[in-house]
């Protein structure tokens, strides 16, 4: 019997080894594999960056439009407060710091950044950030040294991240499909058209919390928990909108705590870790309580609607029939949607709690930045940036759904990207992220939709019919259809005076319906996942 | 590999390649554009606003129509879309550098367009190439760094130009002399500098095509002749009927311009001036009296001053002669031995002797036999070491073309992408076992007709000869100094030289470009030399 097994295990290595000759020799991308992860890294990498370059020729937003202009000033702007007055004046108001022009509204991490790419600016373009003189302050050499502050930071943030996330996630997944898949995957991630026409087309710096978030990602799925969540708490500590990903973070490292000898001290030191991470990131504001509530004011905006513009989330879609404006006050209307976030995201966390796993972790990254999406309090067009990021680190496990969703994200901030004058770099990154994906040879180009999908075998009906309605050719060919005359009809015709955010609307209704359904998917198949995995710790133990 | 047989799935894939480069393309239409845009747009207005006997005596912009009838047809052709875009892009008197997006948006994009005859080109060329070559081939020339900073950001339809040539390349490659003929004669009245190949077409054509007895030799001589003559009447003869030949001539050859262009190109002309100065120099050092010569070696009209303090003053003549002795290794060995398959080296070496020897040589010029090497380089682990070196040189000596600081890390991104993809593809092809394996597998398979039985033989020869030399694609320390030399000139020019020295020679650092890239050109230029002589012995 042990002999007989014995065989059929070399046998079967052996036609592992053949089936990876096979693969070489049919793979188009070998070359670029063949020295491993990190030089195709490199490569990809000098490559995404060209494009980033490239996107930096086009216009930011608010390019020549006095009074507010737009994000790109805000982040001027916050570098010539940081830079000019003492640390405790940041975000307080005052003569010299106008708070209702383009405040500070983002955690103290962020404000460090603006000194350090203030300091920056000041070396080589002392005009664009002087204090009160540069407001509205646009010049060639202006425009440049910003890029390149963004760029610094892709390149010292987001891309280490991605290469450890890589790294780990496929030492965790070796053995399965092609060698050039990992390369395809490092496209997925570098080139995601919506981070770069946000980050340097519209300007804004969110390769720094998404890269310290992916960094995060990596370390916990590589063990290091403590590492993971002081990366975490980084990645909060720059831009409040990370917690979109708390309730995975907090259920994953949870349920592993749970499951060690000694819950209580795992804890402990995760708690300690994250207080530890906030005190020093905090430490100029903790000398006093007022100051602390003043920066924590600053970053909770809630006088602010419950949505602005037409973003595709549930509340500013179902406001075409439930004027919920109106009808509630703004008070009980952040209670609602805590508690609907809240109700959201807990089938993925109790998922987690019960059986942590790599790949639960990344659905349960998804599954919460997306209930977060749909349901949180002021949610921006660009926010549809965060649940992407889990996303396209599934890419290998979800190849249509990141085609699908990345498409219908672009979209849904089309509207946004037309006011800053960056169609070319829209069509463009999007037509450049399709191509990519169906590369000759790469895993988007190779499966067929059924193909993907009976990859989870044990997959209950429910999900596949999801997913066949979903994925049926004549449903995706009709969206696509429809989707590519509106962005026609966008750019080419005034709406009817009568409604003038008609267009608007019609794109969030139709990317409303693709993001509910797509979460109502994900959530299934985290849940399957736990089932899946069960049924074969049975079997591995019945072995 | 499994597209081999399948010329819808290879079109696909390149197309696939080209797709790739079109978005970059796209993305940098707001990029810095030179004074050829106007140049082109200008073109437009004249094609399209004067009747066809004023094209060439138009004097409304100093940005007069110098290149041949064939492109001035071209821009007569874009015309016609410009108008139903803009009605200003073509206005004579008030469209005169007219930059508004509209104008930028449709003179890239028409670059962009015109760039399919490239991929047409490339496409034939490699068809029967092993996959991994024909990859390799495809990201050379149409993920070309060159290429692209020359057409796409400095503006130029260079690609659509080269996609004539190597189409005309392959079907030589092919033996279909007479269609190779015919492109070939087409690319010249579309761009007269093309015409720097036309010795070694001309000898190539007449032992391969026309020799071989009497009757049948002249009957394929009187045809090829009446094909060109037809191609040059098409062009020119709309010109000869309006009387307007002779102003032609005058204003697709000014050689009122200089020696060299502002910007020193990378040739030999370069180590003249440096010697000139370098011995008026120690002259001067040691008592005699050298005066400072007026002339520049840019502008000036021939029979001035000469430029230079001691040597003898070079005329186009000259440059002529220079050229012409250059070639004629090349062309005894297309004489003697005229191989279908030596014709991309046969022409490349060509435009190597005209940009290293000719008259106000432009530094884009090095791209005529960039380009087709490609092809060239796939064959053998020695000549991708050289082009490896001449790509790398050739594209840094067109980054004086893009001076703003704008467009700095893209020209910085753009060579360094190429180098790396240059490595990972060179060293695949010529140091992994697998590589000769599957090489030789696609051959054979693609081995039906003789045309491929020889060039599969070739590759035996080329895997055997990568099997002896075990060490796959390495550099020599010669070569890795060099290219790590071309570091230490970069960052001297953009960062010691302004910090250490101001604004004192503000013409060093460019001079230092010009003369370390001429280095590289020469090396490449003996070797190609070697090659040839080489392989025909």
């Amino acid at each position: 019997m042990k002999k007989k097994r014995e065989l059929e295990k070399v046998r079967r290595l052996q036609d592992e080894v053949n089936a990876e000759n096979d693969d070489n020799e049919d793979d188009p991308w070998w070359w670029l594999v063949q020295k491993g992860i990190k030089p195709s890294f490199i490569c990809i990498s000098v490559f995404a960056l060209l494009v980033r370059v490239a996107v930096g020729l086009h216009p930011y937003s608010g390019a020549n439009t006095p009074p507010k202009f737009g994000d790109y000033e805000a982040q001027r702007h916050w570098m010539e407060i940081t830079i000019n007055l003492p640390v405790k004046e940041w975000y307080r108001n005052s003569s010299v710091n106008d708070l209702s022009y383009w405040g500070l509204d983002y955690p103290p991490l962020t404000a460090y950044q603006s000194y350090i790419h203030g300091v920056f600016l000041k070396i080589f373009h002392p005009d664009s950030v002087a204090l009160f003189t540069s407001r509205g302050h646009e010049s060639y050499l202006g425009k440049l040294l910003m890029r390149w502050t963004v760029l610094s930071s892709d390149v010292l943030i987001f891309f280490p991240a991605v290469l450890y996330f890589v790294l780990v996630y496929h030492s965790i997944r070796s053995g399965k499909g092609r060698k050039s898949d990992v390369a395809w995957h490092i496209a997925m991630i570098l080139l995601n058209p919506c981070l770069i026409l946000i980050d340097h087309g519209h300007f804004q710096y969110n390769c720094i919390s998404l890269g310290l978030t992916m960094a995060a990602v990596a370390a916990a799925l590589a063990q290091k928990d403590l590492l993971a969540s002081v990366l975490y708490c980084l990645a909060l500590n720059h831009k409040q909108m990370s917690a979109y990903f708390a309730p995975a973070f907090f259920s994953y490292l949870l349920g592993k705590c749970l499951r060690h000898k000694n819950p209580l001290l795992e804890v402990v030191k995760l708690a300690l870790m994250v207080i530890g991470t906030f005190a020093i990131v905090w430490w100029p504001y903790l000398h006093s309580k007022d100051a602390a509530f003043g920066v924590l004011s600053r970053l909770a905006p809630f006088e602010r609607g419950i949505y602005e513009d037409y973003v595709a989330n549930f509340w500013c879609t179902t406001s075409v029939l439930v004027k919920w404006k109106k009808l509630f006050t703004t008070q009980s209307l952040r209670t609602f949607s805590l508690a609907a976030t809240i109700l959201t995201c807990l089938p993925s966390m109790a998922q987690q709690m019960l059986a942590p796993s790599t790949k639960g972790f990344l659905y349960g990254l998804l599954n919460s930045s997306f209930s977060f999406y749909l349901f949180s309090f002021q949610v921006h067009e660009k926010s549809i940036l965060l649940p992407l990021l889990p996303l396209s680190l599934l890419a290998l496990e979800e190849p249509h759904s990141l085609l699908w969703l990345t498409h219908f994200a672009m979209f849904s901030m089309f509207p946004l990207l037309c006011r800053d004058k960056l169609v070319l770099a829209y069509i463009a990154l999007y037509a450049l992220f399709v191509l990519l994906y169906f590369a000759p040879g790469g895993p988007g180009g190779r499966c067929n939709s059924s193909k993907t999908l009976d990859q989870s075998h044990k997959a209950k009906t429910s999900i596949k019919f999801i997913s066949s309605i979903a994925f049926h050719p004549l449903v995706t060919g009709i969206l696509c259809l429809f989707s590519i005359i509106l962005h026609v009809i966008y750019l080419t015709t005034h709406p009817p005076k009568k409604y003038p955010f008609l267009f608007e609307a019609v794109i969030m209704l139709l990317c409303f319906s693709q993001f509910i359904l797509f979460t109502f998917y994900f959530n299934l198949k985290q849940w399957m996942l736990s089932k899946h995995l069960t049924s074969k710790d049975r079997q591995k133990k019945l072995i | 590999m499994e597209a081999a047989g399948n010329p819808k799935m290879l079109k696909a894939q390149l197309l696939w390649f080209l797709g790739i480069a079109t978005t970059i393309k796209l993305l940098l239409i707001p990029s810095y554009h030179s004074t050829d845009f106007e140049v082109h747009r200008h073109w437009l207005a004249i094609t399209n606003s004067l009747p066809l006997s004023q094209w060439y005596s138009d004097e409304t912009s100093q940005w007069t129509l110098d290149y041949p009838p064939f492109f001035a047809y071209f821009e007569r052709f874009l015309s016609v879309f410009a108008r139903l875009v803009d009605l200003q892009i073509v206005d004579l008197h008030h469209g005169l550098n007219y930059k508004v997006n509209s104008a930028i948006y449709f003179q890239r994009i028409s670059v962009i367009v015109s760039d399919l005859f490239l991929f047409y080109g490339v496409y034939r060329l490699t068809s029967n190439l092993a996959s991994l070559k024909r990859n390799l081939v495809w990201v050379l020339v149409l993920w070309s760094p060159g290429l692209m900073i020359v057409d796409h950001m400095h503006f130029q339809y260079n690609g659509f130009l080269f996609g004539w040539l190597l189409l005309s390349i392959s079907f030589l490659a092919q033996k279909r002399d007479l269609m190779g003929g015919f492109l070939f004669a087409v690319l010249l009245c579309f761009k007269h500098l093309f015409a720097v190949a036309a010795p070694v077409y001309f000898v190539y054509l007449l032992r391969h095509y026309c020799w071989g007895g009497l009757v049948r030799g002249f009957a394929r001589l009187s045809v090829m002749g009446a094909v060109v003559v037809a191609v040059f009447a098409a062009a020119y003869g709309p010109f000869v009927y309006y009387g307007q030949i002779q102003q032609v001539i005058r204003r697709m050859f000014p050689f009122g311009r200089g020696l060299c262009h502002a910007y020193w190109a990378p040739n030999f002309w370069v180590f003249y001036i440096m010697l000139d100065k370098g011995i008026a120099f120690f002259l001067r050092k040691f008592g005699f009296n050298i005066p400072v010569p007026a002339a520049s070696f840019t502008g000036g009209l021939v029979g001035d001053a000469s430029p230079f303090s001691i040597l003898p003053q070079i005329t186009p003549v000259t440059t002529f002669i220079m050229v012409l002795l250059a070639l004629s290794p090349c062309l005894i060995k297309a004489w003697r031995d005229p191989r279908p398959l030596m014709i991309a080296r046969l022409v490349a070496y060509a435009y190597t002797c005209g940009f290293l020897f000719g008259w106000h040589v432009h530094e884009k010029a090095s791209l005529h036999f960039v380009i087709p090497l490609a092809v060239v380089a796939v064959e053998s682990l020695e000549d991708a070491k050289h082009y490896f070196l001449l790509s790398v040189v050739s594209c840094y000596s067109m980054f004086p073309l893009l001076y703003e600081a704008q467009e700095y890390p893209i020209k910085v991104l753009l060579l360094l992408l190429h180098s790396i993809l240059m490595w990972f593809c060179f060293s695949a092809q010529f140091s992994n076992n697998i590589a000769t394996k599957v090489t030789l597998q696609a051959d054979k398979k693609a081995s039906q007709s003789l045309l491929k039985q020889k060039a599969s033989q070739s590759e035996q020869k080329g895997s055997s000869r990568t099997a002896a030399e075990k060490g796959g694609f390495v550099l020599g320390w010669v070569a890795k100094s060099y290219v790590f030399g071309i570091l230490v000139v970069e960052i001297w020019g953009q960062f010691l030289h302004p910090y250490l020295l101001g604004d004192k020679f503000p013409f060093v650092p460019l001079m230092l470009i010009s003369v370390y890239c001429a280095l590289g050109i020469s090396y490449s230029w003996i070797w190609q030399l070697e090659q040839i002589l080489l392989l025909s012995f």
